[in-house]
């Protein structure tokens, strides 16, 4: 099965860290990408662009509307996001706490519909 | 260049739909999945179950805890993701704007963050 | 795994040349082909993976252009059918027939279709119609015409990409809803739609071409996409004031290298290495500013190329032929008179006959009150007043000047000349 792994942050948890710590807090997050990857639980993971760099397109009546800034402004950030493969949903939990971002963020943590990797269907809606 | 396209809908208008019209976005969705694959735009896609079975997760000073539920409340919610890759941010707003879901819901498009390991980070000089 | 893994390189590198070369070429074909912007940007994408895919197995054909534009057309008219669900068209067949059409609406009255040319200049006039606004079509210009991503458009503007984004989207869409053609102007029209491209490519060669510092590597390729663009307009619509603002361009990029000294400070015109220039550009700036004056048709920008040609003549800057110069100003005054050409000249009369005499031209200036919160003006003031020995009144311009300037070179500067002026007894 497939789990969704939203990263919820603000700027206050990571801007006193010094040049050196943010580089490290990179690092970590790399690693943990590669200890997932070594595992085979690792569909994609990637970091964001802040809020600002972000539009929200809507399609009513063949007409393409565009607006700047995410969809919803919130006081914590979307800053990044782990696609994973978990047997159940404490394993997707446990995926979850692992990310380096765990220690500051909020990890909301979604199941996806997907079929799932041993080849049966997912749960449909 | 990267772009995750997150895609907002109400679930409350989407079980409301009559199924035929439910069915025809859900084939739609897929295949609209399958056309960014052919034109090489496809890196990944996810519909997601319903935010009510959401948890979030933390962890301070070493312990895990978590709730149940959404990270933020609101009416309407995350309901699936496309990660496309695209010629710059006009050319993924097009992608975007041609996900089925789009004329129901809303789509969030962002680029990606390109990350490298960083080699001797400041602080390791010999 | 390939038996020719050399032949299959070779087959690579001419893809990316082509793509490099030619892709707006193509582009703008397929624009024309396929009568929307955003069909045409991915028929351009599958024509260019067609290729990749199939030509290390066929070789590259004979006509590159033509099999890419024609690969492109086929797998839009394709996809569009496919992805008829997915778009706004209430009868997709109806839409596809009508780009099968060998002649479609938008062929009009051009009966050659080999005229790849006239696509890249219908592109051109286009992206600059009078119903866009103006960014909108320096946007729409720099993407669809120059090929920069947006997000590089952004950056060289110093604005965020979501507003260039959704400049460009509100641009096609206004494109679209105005059934904007996609065409040449007509001969009665071209002077004004001219002028229109000619202020875009002129707007962004000045965005490139003003910073000086910092963000330099980036804006300085705007300047080099301006001059591209002008090469192409003038290439395709050999117009005295097209040539006129090429040669312009390339004859204020040739003194770019001069521009800024080690410590990147600004240098003026009258203190730069001229050994630095780049002569090249200049003798091809010169030999167009001929060709535009030879015309009689000329227009303000072959008289300010003119100017800088001039100055570009002088081996140093002592032997600048500044009579020549006020007498160019004068034709230009009389075409297209500006505040900014004014006091322009009056530096220059400066130097023809005297500080004085330029300073009460720029007094006189001052004193009407359009060039009031201008700086150069106030810093061009300061320096005649410097050179008169005016030094309170010197001091003074300097202060005025520095409470409009926005630029940090020319900050700089303005602080420097302010420094070094002799310190006076009384306040």
């Amino acid at each position: 099965m497939r789990y969704l792994c939203l990263i919820y942050g603000t700027d206050a948890q990571t801007s006193h860290f010094s040049a050196q710590g943010m580089d490290h807090y990179i690092n970590e997050h790399l690693d943990y990408d590669a200890h997932l990857q070594a595992l085979g639980k690792l569909v994609a993971a990637e970091a964001l662009q802040p809020a600002g760099t972000a539009v929200t397109v809507r399609m009513r009546n063949g007409k393409l509307s565009v607006t700047d800034g995410p969809f919803a402004e919130t006081s914590e950030q979307l800053g990044g996001f782990y696609l994973v493969k978990a047997d159940s949903e404490e394993e997707a939990l446990q995926l979850a706490a692992g990310i380096p971002s765990a220690r500051f963020s909020s990890i909301e943590v979604r199941k996806a519909f997907s079929i799932s990797d041993n080849g049966d269907q997912g749960s449909g809606p | 260049m990267k772009y995750l396209c997150l895609v907002h809908c109400d679930e409350a208008v989407l079980r409301a739909l009559p199924p035929d019209e439910r069915r025809a976005l859900n084939a739609d969705s897929m295949a609209y999945d399958r056309l960014l694959e052919a034109a090489g735009h496809f890196i990944a896609a996810e519909a997601l179950t319903s935010v009510s079975a959401a948890k979030v997760v933390q962890v301070r000073q070493g312990q895990r805890s978590h709730v149940d539920g959404p990270y933020a409340e609101a009416r309407e919610q995350l309901c699936g993701f496309i990660l496309v890759e695209a010629r710059d941010l006009n050319a993924a707003i097009q992608l975007a704007g041609r996900i089925p879901m789009a004329r129901y819901g809303a789509i969030e498009v962002r680029p990606i963050e390109v990350m490298e390991m960083i080699e001797n980070p400041e602080g390791n000089a010999a | 795994m390939t038996e020719q893994p050399t032949a299959t390189a070779g087959v690579l590198d001419a893809l990316d040349a082509i793509y490099r070369t030619e892709s707006r070429r193509i582009f703008a074909t397929l624009v024309r082909l396929l009568g929307d912007f955003d069909l045409a940007e991915e028929a351009l994408h599958d024509a260019f993976r067609a290729a990749l895919e199939q030509w290390p197995r066929e070789g590259v054909p004979a006509n590159p252009r033509a099999w890419l534009v024609s690969a492109g057309r086929f797998k839009s008219i394709d996809g569009i059918r496919r992805q008829a669900r997915f778009t706004a068209w209430d009868d997709a067949t109806a839409h596809t027939d009508t780009l099968a059409d060998p002649a479609p609406a938008w062929h009009e009255a051009d009966p050659d279709a080999d005229a790849l040319e006239d696509d890249r200049l219908r592109l051109v006039f286009t992206c600059c119609h009078p119903a866009l606004a103006p960014d909108a079509q320096v946007a729409l210009t720099l993407r669809e015409v120059c090929g920069l991503a947006t997000e590089e458009i952004a950056r060289a503007f110093l604005v965020p990409a979501p507003t260039i984004a959704q400049r460009i989207v509100r641009a096609k869409a206004r494109i679209r809803d105005a059934g904007i053609p996609y065409q040449v102007p007509g001969l009665a029209e071209l002077p004004e739609r001219l002028d229109a491209v000619l202020r875009v490519v002129y707007l962004v060669f000045n965005e490139g071409y003003a910073a000086s510092s910092g963000e330099s590597v980036t804006r300085a390729d705007l300047s080099a996409e301006a001059i591209r663009l002008g090469r192409l307009v003038a290439e395709l619509l050999p117009d005295p004031e097209a040539l006129g603002l090429l040669a312009l361009m390339l004859l204020h990029d040739a003194r770019r290298a001069a521009r800024t000294s080690a410590q990147g400070e600004l240098v003026l015109l009258n203190a730069q290495d001229r050994s630095l220039w780049h002569r090249g550009q200049i003798g091809e700036g010169a030999a167009l500013v001929e060709r535009a004056l030879l015309s009689r048709r000329f227009g303000p920008y072959t008289l300010q190329a003119a100017i800088a040609a001039v100055h570009a003549e002088a081996p140093e800057a002592a032997d600048t032929d500044w009579p020549q110069i006020v007498g160019l100003y004068d034709v230009l005054l009389r075409i297209d008179p500006s505040p900014v050409a004014e006091l322009n000249r009056a530096a220059a009369v400066a130097m023809r006959d005297g500080p004085t005499a330029g300073l009460a031209l720029i007094d006189a200036l001052l004193a009407r009150g359009e060039l009031a919160q201008y700086h150069l003006a106030h810093g061009a003031r300061a320096e005649l007043c410097r050179r008169l020995g005016r030094t309170e009144d010197a001091r003074a311009a300097y202060l005025q000047a520095l409470s409009l300037v926005r630029q940090q070179p020319e900050r700089q500067f303005l602080e420097r000349q302010l420094a070094s002026l002799p310190d006076t007894k009384n306040f």
